[in-house]
């Protein structure tokens, strides 16, 4: 029985390991021969279009209301009337800026733009799509995964708007909820300002981005079967972009602020 | 000339190929046949460098593919024209831009001399109507054709097929083989098919591979496979009463 555990165990490592190699020769490969710009330039801007600026609808969204719920409950908790009412202010800025926009938007974004580009990859796969690109000398890594990777590297811009929105929609809870006044909401987004917590912010979601363009391509691209296989990839795919997207917030906020 | 020797396959356990030998010649169609599960679809795509190998070779026209670097392997690519079984159109394109994407990616062409090339192969394929189609509005006959035209679009040295005639009814099957063979004289490429119509094979076969449990077991043209009395071919391509009565007709005429 511990044999079977430990051979199973040690399967299951192996297979990881060797997603792990094949993931980093995958973004080694998508370097190479690349694709006329002429038709890549096309590739870029269309996928900005799909990734970036079709997902700046529901960012737009759920920073607006999730900086008004950042409030309230700030407000709410603060029971102690020694602590001054700025603080709300200063909380939601703290919180939208450092964790909200970059992290939780991007396992949001892992959902929309990863199962996105998983089943598109995917679909390309099971209809051999792929295969027809080889076979014409076509390196299919740089023409299908590296203009995604550029164009998600305009997807700070999307996170900057969610900063501001969240910010806005956590004062419009304030004025219209009755929790604090405007002044103090205003003194506290204005209080103790780092501007490194900006550039740790935008470093981090660079780095997402380039998760949220590589894990999903990867699951996509390496996936075999047919529909039902693509539907599961774009589950993997998700869950392990959540969960890289995790580990790295956490080695990056040790790393840059620790 | 596409030469393959001692081409073995395996797939964990299961030994696909064991020991091809074959070759396949310019300006003729070329037919690899057999059974489901008889290794065709491998064998096609072993010979596209689609699938890696254990032992032997495949050479084009004295090149050994799997002596080229991967640059080289995409440069000889390039040359290659493939109509896979499910036409493998891209969906986000309309027929003109598949048709047009070989030349976007591999020549200087100005686009208006890529429309007028993409024009002349879907004349070439009798689809005059059809450029600003998306894929899926097209029919499963028109989509095969789309895929000739991309194949031949760049002037391709090889043209392989695999089952181009699935799932057509067989009046749209027979237009499809004779604009293959048309093309194989008319631009004197090396055509290979992988197919299991038996119309296919009596009708442009000027080359015939059996394929049985990976082997080959026989190799003859659409004129000696009436004649053979090797057991397994009979079996497979004589199968039906029509085609057996096709052959005894064919036989006696012959006496």
């Amino acid at each position: 029985m511990i044999v079977f555990f430990t051979l199973a165990v040690t399967k299951l490592n192996m297979t990881y390991i060797n997603n792990i190699g094949l993931y980093f020769l995958m973004i080694k490969e998508m370097f190479r021969k690349p694709t006329k710009w002429s038709v890549m330039k096309g590739l870029i801007l269309k996928d900005i279009d799909d990734l970036v600026i079709g997902s700046l609808g529901i960012v737009a969204f759920i920073s607006f209301f999730v900086g008004g719920v950042i409030t309230i409950q700030t407000a709410l908790n603060i029971t102690n009337p020694l602590i001054p009412r700025y603080l709300v202010g200063f909380a939601t800025r703290q919180s939208v800026i450092l964790e909200f926009a970059p992290t939780f938007t991007s396992i949001i974004m892992a959902g929309k733009v990863g199962s996105f580009i998983t089943s598109s990859i995917g679909t390309m796969r099971v209809t051999e799509q792929i295969d027809a690109l080889e076979v014409m000398g076509i390196n299919s890594l740089n023409y299908l995964v590296f203009p995604k990777t550029v164009a998600m590297m305009l997807y700070p811009f999307a996170i900057a708007i969610g900063m501001f929105l969240g910010i806005l929609g956590g004062m419009a809870a304030c004025v219209y909820g009755g929790y604090t006044t405007l002044e103090d909401y205003i003194t506290g987004v204005q209080m103790d300002f780092d501007g490194f917590h900006m550039t740790y912010s935008f470093l981090k979601t660079f780095v997402f981005a380039f998760i949220l363009a590589t894990i999903p391509s990867f699951h996509g691209y390496y996936m075999k079967g047919g529909a039902l296989e693509v539907g599961k990839a774009s589950t993997t795919s998700f869950v392990w972009t959540s969960v890289v997207i995790i580990l790295l917030n956490y080695i990056l906020t040790d790393m840059l602020l620790g | 000339m596409i030469e393959v020797k001692g081409l073995h396959k395996s797939f964990g356990d299961a030994h696909i190929l064991k020991g091809i030998d074959t070759f396949f010649e310019k300006g003729k169609t070329s037919l690899v046949i057999g059974q489901s599960g008889s290794g065709k679809t491998v064998f096609i795509k072993c010979l596209l460098g689609l699938f890696s190998y254990e032992k032997g070779t495949i050479s084009y026209d004295g090149k050994i593919f799997s002596e080229l670097s991967e640059d080289q392997k995409r440069d000889l690519r390039a040359e290659i024209g493939m109509v896979f079984q499910g036409s493998a159109l891209f969906d986000s394109m309309t027929i003109q831009e598949n048709v047009m994407f070989p030349l976007q990616m591999f020549t200087k062409m100005s686009k208006s001399e890529m429309e007028d090339r993409a024009d002349f192969v879907l004349k070439r394929v009798n689809l005059d109507d059809a450029h600003y189609k998306m894929p899926s509005e097209a029919s499963g006959g028109m989509q095969k054709r789309v895929a000739i035209a991309r194949a031949i679009v760049n002037n391709p040295k090889y043209l392989f097929c695999d089952e181009p005639n699935s799932g057509l009814d067989p009046k749209t099957a027979i237009v499809i083989d004779n604009l293959i063979q048309e093309i194989t004289d008319e631009y004197n490429i090396v055509t290979v098919i992988n197919s299991h119509d038996m119309n296919s094979v009596m009708e442009i076969g000027e080359k015939i591979v059996f394929l049985q449990y990976g082997l080959k077991e026989w190799e003859g043209s659409k004129d000696t496979i009436f004649k053979t009395d090797n057991k397994a071919v009979t079996d497979f391509v004589y199968s039906s009463e029509l085609f057996k009565k096709v052959r005894k007709m064919y036989l006696e005429e012959k006496q």
